[in-house]
């Protein structure tokens, strides 16, 4: 692939990053920005991908300690994530005062 | 696996990502949106596992045996107190995979490699080591393995200044030579250098530099997108990076400081960091007996709680001596700072926690107002936030928007000790006439508060 493809690209997703959290309200600043933490977890398609080509054992042990690394990183950061956003879930209470949507 | 399926299977996921970021700004949907992004990471993952006959197979998924194994019990068990330091450790090793992976390409294909790809080779391990070192310091910092209060020695600006230019200068110099040895060397005075940036930054200012540093592994993992050429890595790091530089400045301004502020604000003012020491000016203190009498007869109370109440665990007997004054008809909310807890809607998860009506949750902006018409204020473990100094010049806080808790009638601390907070100054307003102190662990005080008001 071209650099000009992976700069457009990169251009194009700075915007749509700005674009989606824009509106984020206070109280999920923690929760949004572990699952962002998680989402660059996906490293792990790297460290698999240069593990998988890695022809001298150097390039294979830190190949492979790069795949532990991303998948702490990948898998805590969306455990994580959830067990803190199951603590806003029994959010029934207004129930009985909050006008329907 | 077909190339075509395998890019259409990571543009299904790129997009996952980006409803996931959508999901997670707003409560209703954040939990759907961060299963969306789990399940895009999984999606990846597995196509990436079979997209070719890799070597090593077998090892690389014996790795992500291992590292789900680590990870999944540690989230799963950390005190949702201490997830603020859990976070950064996950950023950290996130940086520190993605300077690996570059290092790995640069050994493997580091000649061949255009001008182009070599300098985005050199970011990725320039920020990533700096995000993995600045992110282990975090969390000591955090964990209280080490001290938070800023850490400053003499000349450490100087140093801190040759240790930029010098991994800038190794970054510029791989490039051409593409040799080995520098590469080693870069990582090294880059790890320096993660070091040197975070250890002057201080106690509540923390959760800042997490967020930015989450915003630099994303940009890592960008730039590892540019070296293997492959797009999912590039607009997911890119989303990441995005967002979390405007998170980042979101959480700053919540805070009403500057990030430049917040990053070098230790080494230009580091005369007037407080002492940490417990004070023996005297106070006036009081016992749970009267908590309840003022509290039983207060027509409005806020509560304000800190991170000492959570580390009590004793959001649930908040929540019972609530109850309690509600069903006397007392009007009571809970007043939340921004950055109560250790970073900016920490305390929210916590009071979540412990099934706080939503409602009874006034931010900031909302609870300020009502303080004139106050009589008591209960701050329960909670210090920096309602300290008057913030509105002085030069102390650590200043600038820091706080709540107005001393234009209530009267004010109850809830307190362990007379140590500072995690800012580490002393609080003006523990010494005023108005105040009184009930010293000793957050839960207990609150329980004799809740069994000496329902004996009224």
């Amino acid at each position: 692939m071209d650099g000009m493809t992976l700069l457009t690209i990169f251009v194009l997703s700075i915007f749509v990053g700005f674009e989606v959290v824009s509106k984020v309200s206070v109280i999920l600043h923690t929760p949004l920005m572990s699952g962002a933490n998680a989402i660059h977890g996906v490293i792990l398609v790297g460290a698999i991908i240069v593990s998988g080509r890695a022809e001298t054992t150097a390039e294979l042990v830190l190949g492979l300690v790069a795949v532990v690394l991303a998948t702490i990183n990948m898998v805590g950061g969306f455990v994580v994530t959830d067990r803190m956003l199951e603590m806003f879930k029994p959010r029934k209470a207004p129930a009985d005062k909050e006008p329907q949507a | 696996m077909n190339q075509t399926w395998v890019l259409l299977a990571y543009l299904v996921a790129a997009v996952l990502f980006i409803l996931a970021l959508k999901g997670l700004s707003s409560p209703k949907t954040a939990r759907t949106g961060n299963l969306l992004g789990a399940g895009g990471a999984a999606l990846a993952v597995v196509v990436t596992l079979f997209a070719e006959s890799w070597d090593n197979l077998g090892l690389i998924i014996g790795g992500i045996v291992v590292g789900s194994a680590v990870a999944v019990p540690m989230a799963r068990r950390v005190a949702m107190t201490s997830m603020p330091q859990l976070v950064a450790l996950f950023n950290g090793v996130g940086g520190g995979a993605a300077a690996l992976v570059a290092i790995v390409e640069f050994l493997a294909t580091g000649q061949q490699e255009s001008t182009g790809a070599l300098s985005a080779t050199v970011f990725t391990v320039l920020v990533g080591s700096v995000s993995f070192s600045g992110s282990v310091i975090t969390f000591m910092k955090l964990q209280e393995l080490m001290t938070s209060r800023p850490v400053v020695f003499p000349g450490m600006k100087y140093v801190a200044v040759l240790a930029a230019v010098g991994a800038v200068g190794l970054a510029v110099a791989v490039v051409p030579t593409t040799t080995t040895a520098l590469v080693i060397a870069l990582c090294l005075v880059s790890l320096l250098l993660g070091v040197l940036f975070v250890l002057p930054v201080g106690g509540a200012d923390v959760p800042i530099v997490i967020s930015l540093l989450n915003a630099f592994t994303g940009l890592t993992v960008a730039a590892s997108g540019f070296v293997l050429e492959n797009t999912l890595l590039l607009v997911a790091g890119t989303l990441v990076g995005a967002s979390g530089t405007l998170l980042t400045r979101l959480m700053a301004s919540a805070m009403g400081r500057p990030i430049s502020n917040i990053l070098f604000g230790a080494f230009s003012g580091g005369s007037t960091l407080g002492g940490g020491e417990a004070s023996d000016r005297p106070v006036r203190s009081l016992s749970p007996t009267d908590v309840a009498y003022q509290l039983g007869y207060a027509n409005k109370v806020v509560i304000v709680p800190g991170y000492g109440l959570a580390v009590a665990q004793a959001q649930g007997t908040l929540r019972e001596l609530v109850d309690l004054l509600n069903s006397k008809g007392i009007e009571v909310m809970y007043g939340i700072h921004p950055v109560a807890g250790r970073m900016p809607g920490h305390m929210n998860v916590l009071l979540a926690e412990a099934s706080v009506p939503y409602e009874q949750l006034k931010e900031m902006d909302e609870v300020n107002p009502e303080f004139s018409s106050t009589d008591v204020v209960l701050v329960v473990g909670a210090n920096d936030v309602v300290n008057p100094a913030a509105r002085l010049p030069g102390t650590p806080i200043s600038g820091m928007p706080i709540l107005n808790v001393d234009q209530a009638s009267s004010i109850v601390f809830l307190k362990r000790s007379m140590r500072p907070g995690f800012a580490g100054i002393e609080n003006e307003l523990l010494f005023d006439p108005k105040t009184q102190l009930l010293f000793g662990d957050a839960k207990d005080s609150l329980t004799k508060v809740v069994t000496a008001l329902k004996a009224q």
